[in-house]
């Protein structure tokens, strides 16, 4: 087993780097320097771990000494010299943006996304571009064109995905900051599995220009960080409304990094539905010591139903495949990455398409084809979508009984190992309690709640939509309560 | 987007010798008038260079997003007003999903079970005796264009320009009201005067800035069933959708004749050999899997939206020949051409401010000044002559400063050189002449060298009278007062 775990990183957390650049006492480029040497010490790239894609050491210096020019405190940004590390389905300009698949192997976006630029303005700086599902269609990181990434703490096990590169980076201490993109749980799952904090916001929250889209309604970019404060300073920093994303909402970004000592006034739901019977014992275990502590902070804690919750995965595989299908058309071998030749305009299509795509992606471009076609749309499309209502509405009416914050496990398994799950409906009950919020558009966030077999488990927030300050008020609260225990 | 749900299936074959009757709907899309593209910021100028007004967004790069131009939705409800359709307060952006190589998302966006506008009508004026008709206006809705397929720009290739890819369109779709195809050139008509006096496009069909399609099907006469349709394509002209709904009809008509089912089908309308044919099945058979555009929040219009649009309607072409006709005392035939186009008549309203005697200016509006532009193939608004200075030069003819004929040669100077009607009579000499002396010399000339036709005139020929006017006119080169002239001969004639 390599520890690449986080436990031996000479890195600290953002807010650290942040305060010795602000202080003079080091300079941008440091933080810099460390996490490529950290990234070589855990062999990240794709002779190791495989978390990492692409990365320009020299370009990253580059930017790290432009931040040192802006000079320190204020005028340097809120994440001056942080390293972060950055999904390979977000845009960047320095490096490939090729969604881990084939048919975008050489691309290289001319514009960088609105989370990116916002990162850099801050004055932190992209170290590397990260490992994915293919077009994030996955829960495991094992579809990726490039191979698949391997567990910080057990290469034989899956980092959880879709950006499980990422997390394997934060985790490994790569860098205190990362971006994902969630679409069904994208970032929370792989969070859980390797140990670190991961945060989907509200849907509107951040902007997605720059977001290769999977399911345009239900993508949002998201935050790995290292600690909850991390996730915090990342989230406050690219949330926001923006003018290049119509489905962003102009909605005051608070301060998510508000110092609790007290849950006092709060109401924590626990719904039951996220409590099955066959829950691995161990799980819920940390679970119920979670729950102790939220009473012992002044918190109340009261039972409660979302009664739609078993209807979340169906709903989500008619969604999100019918708007990838849609979103995915664009990759036609016409104007950009991999073309391939045949037989006239039609053979071009087929071969380009059918070589790009990886069979998962494939496979839910035919699902989404399907449910969407004349004929089949009310009874699968209109019908998912109405359902889906009903579980917004379950959420709905828990938050408006009075409740604030819910919480459950993130997944009901701890990391698995890579090819276990060769059934793809397998595959996909392991974001059961992840699906629901993304459905519903409300934030939602996992951080580590403890160990299973000396596996990370990850605990999860939910609350109501923009409600973002109340959850990382709890999630502070819970990661100091919960101290090293969070990691045993 | 069309008609084609309306569109039952034909009934049973009719026996031979029946009488049919034509039943057309018709499909406009309309490119708005906007500084930029409906959904980035790129310019939608016809003409520049093959992909040189494009951007990530209408590149449809991977990443980049839509945002509404609020422009298109004002230009939208301007046109959905002014043709009295009902505004759905929420409408919905959905996409229209199809391979082609100018389609750079691989979809449309478009709108389509919740459009903009719908259940309005347009009004067509008849210039004869005729009751006006009225044709429904099923639906109008916003979308963006696709980009074009260069077939003959490079030998064995297709070259993709996608400059067009996201401007700005509404599609206007009819009820199967028209029955004739004279009436459905008369609704284009009527529809493009509509387009242009609004400002919301300018409804050049050469550049693609006013498309037709149209749905034609056949019936027999007295008979309410729908027959089946088919869709005809390509039509480039008014006088192309014409022909092309008479062909169509009688091919159908031919069909059904024969005991034979028409088939729903799109057909492509060939200039050349004035015919039309099938276009190739596939373009047929598409299921566009339509579904509601996730990057697109829904199209919330509110009621002072919709008010401070009505309310910002400019006078529209029926309500223009009205005050015509009132105010100016124009007839009918008049005020129809002077409301042809918004700008012809506001030059003319324009130059009746500088000339007050209205009846005169229309005259020469729809004379010279149409006759000027005809020659030059220039619009209106590129006329060297504006309207001040047509009321100058028509004001010295009614002052006897300058006589028609003069008045006509000055017209042709100004038309050349935009220069102002007093100076070139300055330059060139042209005030009347109303004094005796050189009148009475050219009088004098004119009799010496037509004795026999003055003869004749003094013998009480009246008609010689006028051409002894002409000679003279002629003579002094078109400066002599006319009614002088007529005066001073006659009383040198003796009459």
């Amino acid at each position: 087993m390599i520890d690449a775990s986080g436990a031996g990183a000479s890195l600290t957390s953002a807010s650290a780097i942040v305060d010795a650049v602000a202080a003079g006492v080091q300079s941008p480029g440091r933080a810099i320097e460390q996490s490529f040497a950290r990234a070589r010490q855990v062999r990240a790239g794709a002779d190791g771990l495989n978390a990492i894609l692409w990365s320009d050491e020299s370009a990253a210096l580059h930017e790290a000494a432009t931040v040192e020019e802006r000079g320190a405190g204020q005028r340097a940004g809120g994440l001056a010299g942080v390293p972060v590390v950055i999904k390979d389905n977000i845009a960047t300009l320095d490096t490939p943006t090729t969604c881990g698949s084939h048919i975008l192997e050489h691309y290289r976006s001319p514009f960088e996304a609105t989370v990116v630029r916002r990162l850099r303005d801050a004055g932190a700086v992209v170290v590397a571009k990260t490992n994915l599902d293919e077009f994030a269609m996955g829960s495991s990181t094992e579809y990726s064109a490039f191979g698949r990434t391997k567990h910080p703490l057990d290469p034989a096990l899956v980092p959880g995905g879709s950006s499980g590169g990422s997390a394997a980076a934060v985790a490994a201490g790569i860098a205190p900051i990362g971006l994902g993109s969630e679409t069904g749980g994208s970032v929370r799952q792989p969070a859980a599995f390797c140990g670190v904090v991961g945060v989907k916001p509200t849907y509107g929250r951040v902007s997605r220009f720059g977001l290769v889209a999977f399911a345009s309604s239900l993508d949002q970019v998201g935050v790995f960080g290292a600690t909850v404060d991390d996730a915090a300073l990342a989230l406050q920093t690219i949330a926001g409304r923006d003018t290049l994303d119509a489905t962003t909402i102009d909605h005051a970004v608070g301060d998510y990094r508000k110092p609790v000592s007290s849950l006092r006034g709060l109401v924590i739901g626990r719904p039951r539905e996220y409590f099955p019977e066959q829950l691995d014992p161990q799980i819920a275990e940390h679970c119920d010591r979670v729950l102790e502590h939220c009473r012992s902070l002044g918190a109340t804690v009261k039972d409660v139903s979302l009664p739609n919750t078993n209807l979340a995965i169906p709903v989500y595989y008619i969604v999100a495949p019918a708007e990838a299908s849609s979103n995915l058309a664009r990759f036609d071998g016409v104007r950009y990455g991999l073309r391939l030749t045949g037989d006239g305009l039609r053979g071009m299509y087929e071969a380009t398409r059918s070589s790009g795509f990886g069979p998962e992606v494939t496979r839910r471009i035919l699902l989404g084809t399907y449910v969407l076609s004349a004929g089949y749309y009310d009874a699968y499309y209109a019908k998912a979508m109405q359902v889906r209502s009903l579980i917004a509405r379950d959420f709905a009416a828990v938050f408006g009984s009075g409740v604030d914050v819910l919480f459950t496990p993130t997944t009901p398994t701890p990391a698995f190992p890579a090819g276990s799950k060769s059934d793809p409906y397998e595959m996909y009950l392991s974001d059961i309690f992840t699906v629901t919020a993304n459905l519903a558009g409300i934030p939602a966030m996992s951080l580590p709640i403890g160990r299973v077999g000396g596996l990370p488990v990850g605990g999860q927030l939910l609350a109501p939509h923009f409600a973002e300050g109340t959850m990382f008020r709890v999630a502070q609260a819970l990661e100091r309560a919960l101290g090293g225990d969070a990691h045993r | 987007m069309s008609t084609r749900e309306s569109f039952a299936e034909s009934a049973a074959p009719a026996t031979p010798g029946t009488d049919y009757e034509m039943v057309v709907g018709l499909e406009v899309h309309v490119q708005l008038l906007t500084r930029t593209k409906a959904f980035c910021l790129c310019s939608p100028e016809f003409g520049a260079a093959p992909n040189s007004n494009v951007c990530p967004v209408c590149l449809g790069l991977p990443g980049a997003l839509p945002v509404l131009n609020e422009r298109v939705v004002d230009l939208a409800l301007r046109a959905a007003l002014a043709l009295d359709c009902e505004i759905n307060p929420i409408s919905i952006f959905a996409r229209k999903n199809y391979f082609y190589p100018d389609l750079p998302k691989g979809y449309q966006i478009s709108q389509y079970d919740r459009p903009l506008a719908t259940n309005g009508h347009l009004t067509i004026e008849s210039a004869g005796d005729e009751a006006p008709t009225t044709i429904g206006i099923t639906r109008i809705h916003i979308e963006e264009d696709a980009g074009k397929s260069v077939h003959d720009r490079f030998p064995g290739v297709t070259a993709i320009d996608l400059n067009r890819a996201g401007v700005p369109l509404i599609e206007i779709v009819t009820e199967p009201d028209i029955r004739s195809s004279a009436i459905a050139g008369a609704y284009l008509r009527s529809l493009k005067q509509l387009l242009e006096f609004l400002e919301v496009s300018d409804v050049n069909m050469e550049e693609g800035s006013l498309r037709v399609d149209a749905n034609v099907s056949a019936r027999p006469l007295g008979t309410s069933v729908l027959g089946t349709k088919t869709e005809v394509k390509n039509l480039n002209s008014f006088s192309a959708v014409e022909r092309a709904l008479d062909a169509e009809f009688a091919r159908q008509v031919t069909v059904l004749d024969a005991g034979q089912r028409v088939v729903q089908q799109t057909m492509l309308w060939d200039a050349n050999s004035a015919t039309v044919r099938p276009a190739r099945s596939k373009e047929a058979s598409h299921d566009y899997r339509y579904f509601p555009d996730p990057d697109l929040p829904p199209l919330v219009v509110e009621l002072p939206r919709i008010e401070a649009a009505r309310g910002g309607l400019p006078e529209l072409p029926g309500a223009r020949r009205g005050r015509y006709r009132k105010d100016f005392e124009l007839s009918a035939y008049d005020a129809d051409v002077l409301t042809a186009r918004k700008s012809l008549g506001d030059y003319f309203e324009e130059a009746v401010r500088h000339h007050r005697d209205a009846k005169t200016v229309a005259n020469w509006v729809m004379g010279e000044v149409r006759a000027s532009l005809n020659a030059s193939k220039r619009e209106i608004e590129q006329f060297a002559i504006r309207p001040a200075d047509l009321g100058e030069l028509l004001d010295l003819v009614s002052d006897n400063v300058l006589s028609g004929t003069a008045a006509k040669r000055v017209f042709g100077i100004m038309a050349e050189t935009g220069e102002r009607a007093s100076q070139i009579v300055q330059r060139e000499g042209l005030v009347q002449v109303r004094d005796d002396t050189p009148l009475q010399a050219w009088i004098e000339a004119v009799i010496a060298e037509h004795q026999s036709e003055a003869a004749r005139a003094a013998g009480g020929e009246r008609k010689l009278l006028g051409v002894l006017v002409g000679f003279v006119m002629k003579k002094s080169g078109g400066r002599a007062d006319p009614r002088r002239v007529n005066q001073l001969l006659a009383e040198r004639l003796g009459l």
